[in-house]
This record gives structure tokens, sequence and C-alpha cells, in this order.
């Protein structure tokens, strides 16, 4: 079962690699979404550095949510998929395998990026360490909690629109507690409470998640 | 088991839409009636509130659609659940009869607290935990209707509505304490909208009896809707092509 999860976990790796387009596109979208809102808001660092958790959150989740639509589209095309729920391993591990891979690809950049464009917003390296860290535990969860939205709308027209519709308002927890810590580590009320319940989302949605991906493969892909 | 009367043989659509025909029309007479009783009662002979005014009036239709919208959701996930796990056709029918009522309570919620919060509140909107969390239950109502409306295979919309609803359920919980969390911690609004158990009698008897007439006009509009929801999908059928209303 581990080596099933390994393997799914290495050939999903190589094969970004082996594109590496679809990685920076995600990266470089959460940049320019970041990049806007001060030629939206202003550049007065005074309100930057009150709106940035937030625009970060969102903008993590916007980027989180477009990837989506890679995550189980290739496979579903080129068959691989319906191998894999032939499998006589459990569907779920694989999808958790899949999951993980695109984080590491999608996810991952984004939070190590994320000090720069603190940085742009005048964030002290204290909020900074801790933005990187909510991102850290939250954007998982993100991409947990998108693989039920992904599976569910798969090779449906319009999926793309579609996968917002559903997966946004499950994000909102994250999105509350994630920019929730950081505002509250800078106003120095200490985060540790919204960090926990971070935490235990991103263990809940580790659990629940890919079971109901899995069960939504299934649906889609009959 | 033959000859004995049983429930189960209406989780066949062609039994139940007679059935949901007669519930469908009860339920019309019951709806009308009691939102008659409910609106006289409500307009009439529950008194003016001496700190609200006659603005209050509002919550005779507010209250009891922000129960049915929470209720209505419920209830769907319920018989999404059952048609995944049992895979009869028509428990996914009625989860889909019954979205477009839960969204559209869902709206009248938020509408009319809306209405009401500018006299109370001087806002029509305020970010406060019940808000917020209603104005996401009406985003999960609108993505199930809208997932069903894209996939055309109705199979595989019925079952990826389910899991959608059933995800959906557990998240609620999740969403709602989370949004009390965040508002409680950003204080900001100053108002609540618990009001307390202050409330007097006849006012608590007309939004009772308005709630069972929301209820009622529930079950009539999605006893009629599953009815064209299995005349759309079993029309290729016998027993269909000799239904009355369709030789017409």
């Amino acid at each position: 079962m581990f080596n099933a999860f390994r393997t799914i976990v290495v050939r999903d790796l190589l094969l970004a690699m082996r594109r590496r387009s679809d990685v920076l596109t995600t990266l470089f979208f959460f940049v320019i979404v970041v990049s806007l809102f001060p030629l939206g808001i202003g550049p007065e660092l005074d309100t930057l550095r009150l709106i940035a958790p937030g625009v970060f959150w969102v903008a993590a989740l916007l980027a989180s949510m477009l990837a989506l639509e890679k995550l189980f589209f290739v496979d579903y095309q080129d068959g691989s998929l319906e191998q894999m729920l032939l499998a006589p391993q459990p569907l779920s591990i694989l999808v958790l395998g899949k999951v993980l891979a695109h984080w590491l690809v999608t996810g991952l950049p984004l939070v190590l990026l994320s000090p720069l464009l603190g940085l742009q917003y005048d964030l002290p390296a204290a909020t900074i360490a801790t933005m990187m860290f909510t991102l850290l535990i939250g954007t998982p969860a993100l991409s947990l909690i998108g693989a039920i939205g992904a599976a569910l709308t798969l090779g449906i027209r319009g999926g793309g629109v579609l996968v917002s519709l559903l997966v946004l308002p499950l994000y909102i927890p994250v999105l509350i507690f994630g920019a929730g810590a950081v505002e509250a580590e800078a106003s120095g009320l200490g985060g540790a409470g919204h960090l926990s319940m971070l935490g235990a989302i991103l263990l809940l949605a580790a659990l629940a998640a890919p079971l109901a991906t899995a069960a939504a493969l299934r649906i889609s892909a009959e | 088991m033959s000859g004995r009367f049983s429930l189960y043989r209406f989780s066949s659509p062609a039994a139940f839409y007679p059935l949901a025909g007669t519930i469908g029309k009860v339920s019309t007479l019951i709806a009308v009636v009691l939102l008659a009783i409910g609106l006289y009662m409500s307009f009439f002979v529950a008194p003016t509130d001496y700190k609200q005014g006659e603005g209050y009036r509002i919550i005779f239709i507010h209250v009891p659609s922000a129960w049915m919208s929470m209720f209505i959701y419920l209830v769907m996930a319920f018989w999404a659940g059952i048609g995944l796990v049992f895979n009869t056709r028509l428990s996914s029918m009625m989860a889909q009869a019954l979205a477009p009522t839960g969204a559209i309570m869902t709206f009248i919620a938020l509408w009319t607290g809306a209405f009401w919060g500018k006299p109370m509140w001087g806002t029509w909107w305020v970010w406060d935990a019940r808000l917020t969390s209603e104005l996401i239950l009406f985003f999960l109502y609108i993505g199930f209707i809208a997932l069903q409306g894209a996939i055309d295979d109705t199979r595989r919309a019925d079952r990826a509505g389910a899991v959608l609803l059933l995800v959906g359920v557990v998240n609620i919980p999740i969403i709602y304490f989370s949004v009390k969390w965040w508002n409680t911690l950003h204080q900001g609004a100053t108002v609540s909208v618990t009001q307390g158990s202050s409330m007097s009698t006849i006012m608590l008897q007309a939004m009772l009896i308005m709630t069972f007439a929301f209820w009622a006009y529930t079950i009539a509009v999605a006893m009629f809707r599953v009815r064209s929801i299995i005349l759309e999908r079993e029309k290729d059928t016998r027993w269909v092509s000799e239904l009355p209303e369709v030789r017409r």
C-alpha cells in the first residue's frame, strides 16, 4: 500500500517536472493577484500591512482552486485514472498520493515565495514567519478539500467555473483561521488557537477528503 | 411478503407519482389555510413591539424561512444519503426537487433580514455570524443546483450531487463555528440578532403557524416538482405514456 502511494507521488512529480510551465502558471497567478491589490487600493504601507493576511490568503485560495483542474484531468483523459480505479490498493490512498504530489508542485512553491511578497507589503519578519507557517499547514488542506470538487466535476463542460462554485464555500474555514492566525499574531493576541484549528482542519481533511474524493471519482468515471 | 401493504412500494416512481399528487394537493390546502391564519395573526392580532414598533413584523416571514432554509438542506442530505446507499432513484429526485425551494428560502431569509436590519440596526448588512453562515448556505445550494444542471447523465448527476450534499453537511458546523469565532474576534457587529425569549406568546404562536405554513408550502412545491422530474426521467416508460394527463 505504501509502495503504491510512493509510486503515485513519484510518478506525478515526474510528470509535473516534464511540464514545468503548468507549475509556474499557478505560482505566477498567485504573484500577480497579490501584486494587483496595492495597485487597486493605493500604495500606503499602513493599509497594505493591514490587509496583507487577507490578500495573501484569498490569493492562495484562488491559486489553489485554479490548479485543481489539472489534478485528475490528464489521468482521466489518457485512461490511467481507470487503471487506478481498478488497482487492488484502496483508491483513497492513491488519491492521497496524487493530492500530496499536487500540493508539492502547486502549493509548496507558493508558500516558499510568500516571504518575498510579504516584504512588498512591508510586513515585519515575525508576521512573515507566521504567514508562511499558516500557508504551510493551510494549503494542503485546500488541496485536499479541493480534490473533492475536482473529482466531482471531472469531464463536465464548464467544469472550471463550476469547481469554484463548489469548492470556495468549503474553503471558508481555512481562510478564516489562516488569515486570522496572521492577524492575531500581528496584533499581539497570539495565534496559537487559530493555528490549532487550522491543524485540526488539515487532519480532518486528510482523513475524510480522500474517501469522499475516491467516491466522487468512482461516480465520475463510471 | 406478497399482498402485504408496504411503504417501500412508494420508492418506485410509478407508485409514488399519484401519491405525490395527493400529498401536494393536501399540502397546498394546508399551506393556504395556515398562511391565511398566520398572516392575519402576524399583522392584526400580534401586538406592536414596544421597542421595534411595527417593523418587527417582518420576522414572521424571516424566521420561518431561515429555519426552513437550514432544515431543507438537512432533508436533502438525508435523501441524498439514502439514494447513494440504497441506489433508489426516487430519493435523488427528492433531493433535486427540494433544492430550488431551499435556495429560495435562504434568499428570502437574507432579503427580509436586510429589510429588518435597515430600520433596526441602521444598515442593510452586518457581517454577523448568522448572516454570514446563511449567505454561505446560499452558496452551497447554488453549488448543488449548478452541479446537477451541468451533468447530463442523470445517474451521475444524482450521485455527484449526493456526495456534494454530504460533504456540505459535514462542513456546515465547521463553517458555522469558524464564522462565529471570526465574528467575535473582529467584534464588528455591536448588535446581536438574538432577541432572547422575551417574545409574547401570541407572537410566538403566529411565528409557529407561519413556520408550519412554510413547511406545508415546501412539501407541496417539492411534491409537484418531483412529479415533473419523474415525468421527465421516465418519459420513455409505458406507465407514463398511459397516464391520462400525458395522453391528452
